[in-house]
């Protein structure tokens, strides 16, 4: 009893997941009892919940990264130039991890050693690498097809046994490996305690400034997976890449029972979260309403539910 | 000789800009010994407490811990710890949101080689503490529930415990009562008087001079950023401290009508 009230949220979160798919299968079971759409999802979800991982470290430990999506388009172009020109995907990935952490450091050191608020820190830094991107391949986009039979292709982004999309493996693993640190290791722990009170961080001898600008070079490494697993599904690279992700990799995890004060947060809540933000345009479209239901259905979604957390965390004070 | 002394402070100076915030202070506190510093506000108490938990830097003056002497220079809130001295802060001194079983190894978890913290073990050493050293019993009592469920005095109970688990020689406390409702500075007075049964130190700093009388064997007074006076418990009143008091508050208030 007392093990389930400690996991209310995760419950919680997971009910309404499995509400919503119940739901979904009701209304269309020639859909939801398929298991295309269930591949179909696999292939597009991780892309938002390995940026979802990434994002709920750093509001855990109270910060905020905004230029992910723009961070996304700048890596995405470094793999898309550098594999063109060496014909290695794999350099092309290792430019890109490059680019994405050296944009995530550059986040780290204005907000962490300027003490620029991250919030303005990043719409600034959001705007820069945006630009960045679409000058250098001005303004066009990329196309990558003969990057669909390379080895790198199938480990990223391949289909197991035909059918499993090796994106959600290794968002799997991402997110185990992500578990761990937040909930089993020092690091963990310090990024609990820097989003819960950093003065009490500092005080308890924890070397915030470290753990903080590890977060957004993280944030940065993470953005630039995504994008480049983006790249080779989509077998293109395109300016505005990443733009869409912004609200909803944030909803998710804030649906997912995240504190927005930092300090509290989970792996769990944040996939789950990705998941249900994931399915709900199919839903609603195979449920037999328009698409223009989808983004009215999404802010419900996250209205009621984080009033629920917030209602709860309310109750439990009192 | 020195060996029983654990801290020993020389000719501690501290300016913060144009405003020297101490002059000329030494003291120091010997094994199994609390000491209480009393004076008014701003008068240097805290910048004190503040020197010997590593958080300030002072300008001069030297510092001595179990008869070594200390670089001032590498002195830190980590340094200090590692040397025994805990600090008890009125505030930031827990974090509100996580368990208390985070809250007791923060820094300083019991972790292997790669940094993975041994969760069992910490939270079974936690209910221990909770169980054995602050006297919280019953079911209610987990070393899952998170600090924002304590009162006042568990949390400063809880982070003197936590000195104690990691054998603080010299346990700082500053102002640990003065948030805390009467029932709850009981509690809180009770662990600071268990501090010298296991032959360690506390400082206390306190504006309530009836919660000082209580706990402290010596007092040392300051006024201006120096050490004015001090006097043993035994040979000194409350009535006294508090008359002593006063007169540094107005001798300070005449001299600021100058």
């Amino acid at each position: 009893m007392k093990t389930l009230y400690r996991y209310r949220f995760q419950c919680g979160i997971l009910s309404l997941l499995v509400g919503l798919l119940g739901l979904f299968i009701h209304l269309s079971p020639q859909t939801f009892l398929h298991s295309r759409i269930y591949i179909a999802f696999m292939s597009t979800i991780p892309f938002a919940a390995l940026l979802a991982l990434g994002l709920t470290l750093l509001i855990v430990a109270g910060e905020l990264d905004l230029s992910f999506p723009a961070i996304m388009a700048v890596s995405g172009f470094c793999f898309s130039s550098i594999s063109q020109a060496t014909a290695s995907p794999v350099l092309g990935l290792f430019g890109a991890l490059a680019t994405g952490s050296l944009a995530g450091l550059c986040n780290g050191l204005i907000v962490v050693k300027i003490g620029v608020p991250a919030i303005i820190a990043t719409i600034g830094t959001q705007f820069f690498w945006r630009g960045t991107a679409t000058l250098l391949a001005d303004g066009l986009a990329v196309n990558l097809t003969e990057l669909r039979e390379t080895a790198l292709h199938h480990i990223l982004v391949g289909r197991l046994f035909d059918c499993l999309p090796m994106q959600s493996l290794w968002c799997l693993v991402i997110a185990l490996f992500f578990w761990m640190i937040l909930n089993r290791h020092i690091w963990g722990d310090d990024i609990r305690f820097i989003g819960d009170d950093i003065t009490t961080a500092t005080m308890m001898g924890v070397k915030t400034d470290n753990v903080r600008i590890g977060l957004f070079i993280t944030m940065g490494l993470m953005s630039a997976l995504a994008s480049v697993m983006v790249c080779l599904e989509m077998a293109s690279w395109w300016p505005t890449q990443g733009e869409g992700y912004l609200l909803i990799v944030f909803a998710a995890i804030f649906l997912g029972g995240t504190s927005v004060f930092g300090g509290q947060g989970t792996i769990f809540g944040t996939i789950t979260g990705s998941i249900i933000i994931g399915i709900l345009e199919a839903g609603i479209i195979s449920g037999g309403l328009s698409g223009y239901w989808t983004r009215l259905a999404h802010g419900l979604v996250i209205v009621v539910s984080v009033s629920v957390y917030a209602v709860a965390l309310k109750t439990r004070r009192t | 000789m020195s060996t029983h002394i654990i801290i020993r402070a020389t000719s501690l100076h501290k300016s913060f800009g144009a405003v020297q915030a101490l002059h000329d202070v030494s003291l120091s506190i010997k094994r199994g010994e609390v000491v209480a510093l009393i004076g008014d506000n701003g008068a240097g108490k805290s910048t004190i407490s503040k020197i010997l938990s590593g958080v300030l830097r002072p300008d001069s003056g030297s510092l001595q811990i179990n008869g070594d002497e200390v670089n001032l220079r590498h002195y830190s809130v980590h340094k200090a710890r590692s040397l025994g001295i805990e600090t008890v802060y009125q505030d930031h001194c827990l974090g509100e949101k996580q368990p208390l079983w985070r809250n007791i190894f923060v820094g300083r978890h019991i972790r292997n080689g790669l940094g993975f913290i041994d969760v069992a073990k910490e939270k079974k050493m936690t209910l221990h503490l909770l169980q054995q050293s602050l006297g919280l019993r019953g079911v209610g009592v987990s070393a899952d529930a998170l600090v924002s469920t304590l009162s006042g005095g568990e949390r400063q109970g809880l982070a003197i415990g936590r000195a104690m688990l990691f054998n603080s020689n010299l346990t700082i406390l500053d102002e640990p009562t003065t948030a805390l409702a009467v029932k709850e500075v009981g509690r809180v007075l009770k662990f600071v008087r268990s501090i010298p049964e296991n032959g360690k130190s506390a400082l206390f700093i306190s504006h309530n001079l009836h919660h000082v009388h209580e706990v402290a064997d010596r007092f040392l007074f300051v006024d201006r950023g120096t050490i004015v006076h001090q006097s043993l418990q035994e040979k000194t009143s409350v009535a006294e401290l508090f008359e002593r008091l006063e007169e540094y508050s107005a001798n300070s208030a005449i001299r600021g009508d100058k």
